[in-house]
């Protein structure tokens, strides 16, 4: 029955890989622009929480309220000037920008901090516990708690786009970018909105990825937006929703991969999403085949 | 005017449409003289130096197949450097069993040119920025995939047999002169490509992919085959790679920097021109020597350059060349010239000749 | 006569190396409806859409009561109270009726037009106002195209090509809103392909032939002959298709 742990720790993962992903994904269904720096973003994410914690002194949980706020910010400014320039150019250009972003990103954060692996730890004692179900099921609570965040942030940002005056532009925008300007919208502020959101969640995630593991200058590539990536392919392209079932089939394939052995974790997890790729392109959720 | 009346006119008089501006027969002289140059490097300097150019080489040839694809086929790949890994991994496999690692390069090129099929096969259907970050996720799964076989190295990497017999000085050399070989068949290879009807199919993808099409030109195919040459290209700077290095290491043959160098290099040196890689890999080359010992530095400045040149120079170092100069060393494209202009041609007005990525020529409504 | 609400002046318009407009003028004035007429190609929408600042032009001046907007960005524009119908309709797939509707009121200047109001003038829309736009009929979506201009409560509205892949019967109908929509002090410039129905709506009109004007007048004031002509280009023997054509009858000898 150790696998019925390994499944739910795989389901409750899919949250963090779904959290990673909506950034993503809100970034391309808005501006169709695929960041490449997403991953990285995450990772910068957590060494401004690291920063923020080891000058303020405040408990890691509470890190993100300083942190994602920063981030979202740095978003607006991003996508206003930098990404803004690159879509004007040509979506080649984009790909091109964000990729040297990410580099960059990456290689100034070897340069001016270290290779080492950083953790910002969990502090309270009651997270780094974990609870039993039945005799055999162990739930970590942190992990519980990143998959509740997530549910909270994916719900919060599917009423703010379904509901709010916000959302509306936003979504009028990813559909028809002249009317949206007819009717009186700058889609460039929106833009910048849609991008602040993405920052802004990654950066939470980084967060929490912080927190539940660790990592480095290259977990960004190495990691973050490959698995970002896959569970928004697995998942079904523009459905939020999508995402977090493809984050957890995500997270539960790498988990039976793990079963099998400890080093193929990530590669099922690849593999999964390469089944998916060959068989289902349009994703799980997604109702028609797009050609 | 309208534009019924001008075309007419036009039309009835005696325009000529060629190659290039100037004589190309002097740059195919020129380029043989500087290969023959290069082939005499061995006997005047010393293997450090010797080295070096491999390694210019190396990416001078990932450019070219990089340029290939992204500049000439819209395809933007952030995994190519899954064919330089596995490039590496044939020949190190071939070694293994007996063959000698000069001789594996041109089948594990080859190999990399077939593995390349399914790969194709699986992302194809892709758009850009997601097809991107799928060639990522393919390197990576193979990287991982390779990694689990202790009798290539796992995941530490392992040394290239078969090569203790040479002399150390003589090694270097026959190294140096299959990476000219290597360098000399990938730029003639993409300019014999682009010069024909590869060249044609797309370049007419990139104006109207619909227009394309329903003229019958393979589209689908077009681009497969551009994957699979840059594949089999990047895979024989892979294999070459290994020859240079005489140890295979899976964080090393597929590290993503790989694509990031040969990437910098191409959007630097001039995307969409055979001339932009080799100003590029030249560049790249200076940065990588003058900032050596400052660690991550030179990509950061290469990356840095490489954002800058996308956003504001757009056709890189070569593209300022030819907008002062009017040169095509290696032409791919068409001149107008005007009747009786003589040696004054009509710049590219048939639109073929502009390399510019993404260029709007705007539609009437 | 009162000061024009909007004016053009000598507006020369390219895409790319191609000329679509040429020097063209017009000067519409409070709560007339004008109208553009031409060919496919002449450069109608073209001009709508460089009015509206989805274009920018080579040269000329696009003026809003009096002020010069030919640098102002297209949000500015509607905001300052150009609204417009584009071609094509244009509503957000994805977005319902009532959403759809909720986004043309974003930036909504003060004025009679409400979504309640949009609702009781076409009549159908409340029911269907919680379905996707992407799901209506050609000229249900035209409606409500109409009602996402109107709800901003523009001062001038730009119509371009209302009839463009809708039943006869169909144009017929929206057309016969128009008069409840003029009520309300609005003024318009229209762009249409069907002739007779500009002819029937338009206070005063204009003949576009690739991007030059060949006709300008009333509806009372010009023939069916000289429509035409200015609408196909025909001059007389031996000139150009490019002089305005409502003096005399032409004998119709066409330039190929």
């Amino acid at each position: 029955m150790v696998w019925v742990s390994d499944i739910i720790q795989g389901i409750l993962t899919g949250g963090l890989y779904a959290l990673f992903a909506c950034g993503l994904s809100l970034m391309f269904g808005v501006m169709k622009v695929v960041n490449l720096a997403h991953g990285d973003l995450a990772v910068v994410g957590g060494y401004v929480a690291l920063g923020v914690i080891t000058v303020t002194h405040i408990p890691v949980l509470w890190s993100f309220v300083i942190v994602v706020p920063i981030m979202a910010a740095l978003g607006y400014v991003l996508q206003r000037t930098l990404i803004q320039a690159s879509l004007n150019r040509s979506v080649l250009t984009t790909l091109l920008v964000t990729f040297g972003l990410s580099v960059v990103i990456e290689n100034a954060l070897l340069q001016f901090i270290n290779a080492d692996s950083h953790s910002l730890g969990v502090g309270n004692a009651i997270i780094t516990g974990s609870f039993s179900l039945g005799s055999q099921i162990q739930i970590a609570y942190l992990l519980l708690l990143i998959f509740a965040v997530a549910v909270v942030v994916l719900l919060g940002l599917q009423y703010f786009l379904s509901a709010s005056r916000y959302g509306r532009m936003i979504r009028a925008v990813a559909d028809d970018q002249e009317a949206a300007q007819l009717s009186g919208i700058d889609y460039r502020h929106v833009f910048g909105i849609a991008a602040a959101i993405a920052f802004g969640t990654v950066a939470l995630a980084g967060i929490a990825y912080g927190m539940y593991s660790q990592f480095s200058p290259t977990t960004g590539t190495d990691t973050i937006l490959l698995f970002a990536f896959a569970a928004v392919v697995i998942g079904g392209l523009g459905s939020l929703w999508g995402t977090l079932l493809g984050g957890i089939v995500l997270g539960v394939a790498q988990q039976i991969g793990a079963q099998i052995n400890q080093s193929d974790q990530f590669l099922a997890g690849y593999i999964v999403f390469l089944v998916v790729l060959a068989l289902r392109p349009q994703g799980l959720t997604a109702r028609r085949a797009q050609s | 005017m309208t534009i019924a009346t001008d075309t007419l006119a036009r039309s009835e008089e005696n325009y000529r449409v060629t190659r290039s501006r100037r004589n190309v027969a002097w740059t195919g002289a020129g380029a043989l003289i500087v290969v023959v140059v290069l082939a005499l490097f061995p006997y005047r300097f010393y293997s450090g130096t010797t080295s070096l150019m491999v390694q210019g080489f190396i990416v001078l040839t990932l450019a070219s197949m990089w340029n290939l694809m992204a500049g000439y086929a819209g395809l933007v790949s952030v995994g190519q450097q899954a064919f330089v890994g596995l490039g590496a991994y044939f020949v190190l496999i071939l070694a293994q069993h007996g063959t000698s690692p000069f001789g594996g390069l041109p089948v594990a090129a080859i190999g990399c040119g077939v593995a390349a099929v399914p790969m194709w096969w699986l992302i194809s259907r892709l758009r850009s920025g997601y097809f991107a970050i799928a060639t990522w996720v393919l390197a990576t799964t193979v990287m991982l995939f390779i990694e689990k076989f202790p009798s290539i190295g796992g995941g530490t990497g392992m040394s290239l047999p078969g090569l203790s017999g040479y002399d150390p000085t003589l090694l270097v050399a026959y190294t140096y002169w299959i990476g000219l070989a290597v360098t000399v068949i990938a730029l003639a290879t993409v300019y014999l490509l682009l010069r024909g009807r590869l060249g044609l199919v797309l370049t007419a993808i990139r104006d109207d992919e619909v227009a394309a099409r329903s003229s019958g030109a393979r589209v689908g195919l077009a681009r497969m085959l551009v994957f699979v040459v840059a594949a089999i290209g990047c895979g024989a700077a892979g294999a070459l790679l290994a020859l240079s290095q005489l140890i295979v290491q899976p964080g090393a043959v597929f590290s993503v920097s790989w694509t990031a160098k040969m990437a910098f290099a191409v959007i630097i040196g001039g995307l969409g021109t055979i001339e932009g890689p080799i100003l590029g890999t030249i560049v790249y080359m200076i940065l990588q020597q003058t900032l050596a010992s400052y660690n991550a530095w030179y990509l950061i400045v290469l990356g840095l350059v490489a954002m800058f040149v996308a956003l504001f120079a757009r056709r890189g170092l070569w593209g300022l060349v030819d907008e002062h100069l009017h040169v095509r060393l290696f032409p791919v494209g068409y001149w107008l010239w005007e009747p009786g202009s003589g040696r004054r041609g009509l710049r590219g007005s048939l639109g073929l000749s502009r390399r510019g990525a993404g260029r709007d020529g705007g539609s009437p409504s | 006569m009162s000061e024009p609400l909007l004016e053009v002046r000598e507006l020369t318009v390219h895409h790319g190396q191609l000329r679509a407009l040429d020097r063209v003028s017009l000067q519409v004035f409070p709560g007339e409806v004008y109208a553009i007429i031409g060919a496919n190609g002449a450069g109608k929408s073209t001009l709508l859409r460089t009015i509206a600042g989805l274009h920018q032009p080579t040269e000329g001046a696009i003026l809003l009561d009096g002020k010069n907007m030919t640098t102002m960005r297209p949000e500015r524009r509607a905001t300052r109270g150009i609204g417009m119908v584009p071609e094509g309709r244009r509503l957000f797939g994805s977005l319902t009726v009532e959403e759809n509707l909720q986004v043309g009121a974003t930036y909504a200047r003060k004025g009679p037009w409400t979504i309640e109001r949009v609702y009781e003038t076409f009549g159908w829309m409340k029911e269907r106002r919680t379905q996707r736009t992407a799901q209506l009929s050609g000229g249900e979506q035209q409606s409500v195209a109409i009602g996402r201009a109107l709800v901003a409560n523009p001062r001038v509205l730009l119509l371009d090509e209302l009839s463009l892949g809708l039943a006869p019967v169909v144009v017929q109908r929206i057309y016969a809103m128009l008069p409840q929509i003029l009520g309300t002090g609005l003024t318009v410039l229209l762009v249409e392909q069907d002739v007779s129905q500009a002819l029937r709506v338009a206070s005063r009109l204009q003949c576009l032939l690739e991007g030059h004007t060949t006709l300008e007048g009333r509806p009372s004031e010009v023939t069916a002959e000289q429509v035409e002509a200015a609408y196909f280009g025909l001059t007389r023997a031996g000139g150009e298709g490019s002089e305005p054509l409502w003096s005399g009858s032409a004998t119709s000898s066409r330039a190929s």
